[in-house]
């Protein structure tokens, strides 16, 4: 009788890259939809009291935030978990890496060490932003968030978090397709190449995006009067919480 | 283009004998003046007779097809029989191939370490041995099949896309590249009797498919233009489906 085969290597490799997916469509859609503020303050406000839920029970439920922050957090955590095993071991590792990458000087080596340093890095800001979101969903909004950046002092990591997942998430899904052989066609030289250009397009309008909408937080918070109310008081929506 | 005067090559190449224990590795810089059509494998034999005698290094056939020329030309893998000086620079650094055992200056030992990794994933036909009837016919093969075999088989075992790879460097229990094409090719053919099952022992583990993080290095030195990318990536969807089971 033959022993069975060890199942989880396949596991792992493929929890990471689907944690990976799920995250990376996660983040083009947040910053999406945090830029709405470039648009107005009503518009921001909308798309929060969207994901509160009102849009579909009719009032407000911030703990639809805390569910969804939990989710996307037990995601991170598992691929931040798996994706960690990839990680230099030790000093010896790490340095024939640095050697190999500066003698071979090859793109995709390369990316591969900013994926592992932003990956690192998040470790602890991706941390400190989605506890915030989970204990204090209700402090979302365009005076609470601009607050937030400015009095609380979230700017400067916001700024890091931006830089680290926008180049983590598009280098790990053009990975994620060469990886896997998603959309190959016949020719798969050329359709890296493509996959490619896709990916420095993407990194370049997302922190294009990023950054705007954190500039706008900023002028918000240093120029709003936060002395009388810190909430946003809608034209069009009226509601107890807001 | 002949009126011009020929270009002056300044040759550095990484020197060390491991053998001869007062020895250190050091680089050693020649200069030669380029002719028309001159390759590596040329321009090396000018130095080792005009310059110094003692140099080491590998050729065979001149002609990209043996694997024995394989060295790190201004840091990247490639085969120096194939490498036309006119592509490069005035200066040219030449190393041996990281990770493989060094004989001396440029010459590594590639076989040993081939020789290993065969043995090791079993790259030969696996059939039936006792229902095996060698008076039958050969069955049939598709001409696309048999050529997409064949275009796998072309690898020369010249050790670049090992030396390409970031994570072999790192972790050098990782198959690489040149392994997991094998496996590619065997699974590919129908007379390789072997189950998904008995591949996955052999690859389907973090030194196997899982281990390789897509760096591409191999894929973009390989000199004869096997598709590793795409193998490696078919590989890890059929180990996957193995788990599945
Ligand atoms: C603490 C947080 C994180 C750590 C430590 C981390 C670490 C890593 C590492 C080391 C890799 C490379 C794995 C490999 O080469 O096989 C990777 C891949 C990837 N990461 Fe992350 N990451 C983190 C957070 C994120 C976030 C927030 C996103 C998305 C927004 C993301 C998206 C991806 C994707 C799409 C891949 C490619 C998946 C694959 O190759 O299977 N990661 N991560
Ligand atoms: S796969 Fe290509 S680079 Fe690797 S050993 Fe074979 S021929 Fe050389
Ligand atoms: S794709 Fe895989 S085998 Fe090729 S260089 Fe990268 S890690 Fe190595
Ligand atoms: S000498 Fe045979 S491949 Fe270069």
């Amino acid at each position: 009788m033959r022993q069975k085969i060890d199942k989880i290597p396949a596991r792992l490799d493929l929890t990471q890259s689907v944690t990976g997916l799920i995250l990376g469509l996660f983040i083009m859609g947040h910053l999406i939809f945090e830029a709405s503020i470039l648009v107005s303050n009503e518009m921001m406000y909308k798309v929060t009291v969207m994901f509160e839920g009102y849009y579909f029970l009719g009032q407000t439920h911030p703990a639809i935030v805390s569910l969804l922050a939990g989710f996307i957090s037990i995601v991170f955590i598992a691929h931040a978990g798996i994706a960690m095993r990839k990680f230099p071991a030790n000093y010896k590792q790490f340095k024939t890496m640095q050697k190999h990458i500066s003698i071979f000087n090859h793109d995709d080596t390369s990316l591969w060490m900013v994926q592992a340093f932003t990956g690192f890095i998040m470790f602890f800001i991706g941390s400190v932003h989605l506890y915030m979101m989970i204990a204090q969903p209700e402090h979302i909004g365009p005076f609470a968030s601009s607050n937030r950046v400015v009095h609380e002092f979230m700017g400067p990591l916001y700024v890091l978090l931006l830089l680290s997942v926008v180049s983590h998430a598009f280098i790990g899904l053009y990975r994620l397709a060469l990886k896997w052989g998603f959309m190959e066609g016949k020719d798969y030289r050329a359709s890296r190449k493509r996959f490619k250009i896709l990916m420095k397009a993407f990194i370049a309008i997302y922190l294009i995006l990023g950054s705007l909408s954190l500039a706008k937080y900023t002028y918000i918070g240093m120029t709003h009067d936060f002395s009388t109310c810190a909430k946003y008081k809608s034209k069009t929506i009226n509601l107890e919480q807001h | 283009m002949n009126d011009k005067k020929p270009r002056i090559l300044k040759i550095s190449i990484l020197r060390f004998d491991p053998h001869d224990p007062d020895d250190f590795p050091h680089m050693e810089t020649f200069e030669i003046e380029e002719s028309d059509g001159m390759t590596l494998f040329i321009a090396l034999n000018e130095i080792r007779e005009h310059h110094d005698n003692s140099l080491k290094f590998d050729f065979v056939c001149r002609a990209g097809i043996c694997g024995s020329c394989s060295m790190l030309v201004n840091g990247k893998p490639t085969l120096a029989c194939r490498t036309l000086t006119a592509k490069l620079g005035e200066n040219i650094s030449l190393a041996p191939l990281p990770l493989f055992e060094l004989i001396g200056d440029l010459s590594i030992y590639t076989g040993k370490w081939m020789r290993y990794l065969n043995e090791h994933l079993e790259t030969w036909i696996h059939d039936k041995e006792e229902e095996l009837k060698f008076d039958n016919l050969e069955e049939k093969m598709e001409p696309e099949l048999a050529d997409e075999i064949y275009e796998l088989d072309r690898c020369v075992e010249c050790g670049c896309c090992v030396a390409g790879c970031g994570t072999i460097q790192m972790k050098p229990s990782f198959v690489g590249a040149v392994g997991l094409n094998k496996i590619a090719r065997y699974h590919l053919d129908p007379r390789d009797k072997r189950t998904d099952e008995e591949y996955y022992e052999l690859i389907g583990n973090e030194d196997g498919v899982f281990g390789c993080m897509t760096l591409l290095g191999c894929e973009d030195v390989c000199p004869k233009d096997l598709p590793l990318q795409s193998k490696i990536a078919y590989l890890r969807r059929m180990m996957i489906k193995a788990s599945m089971n």
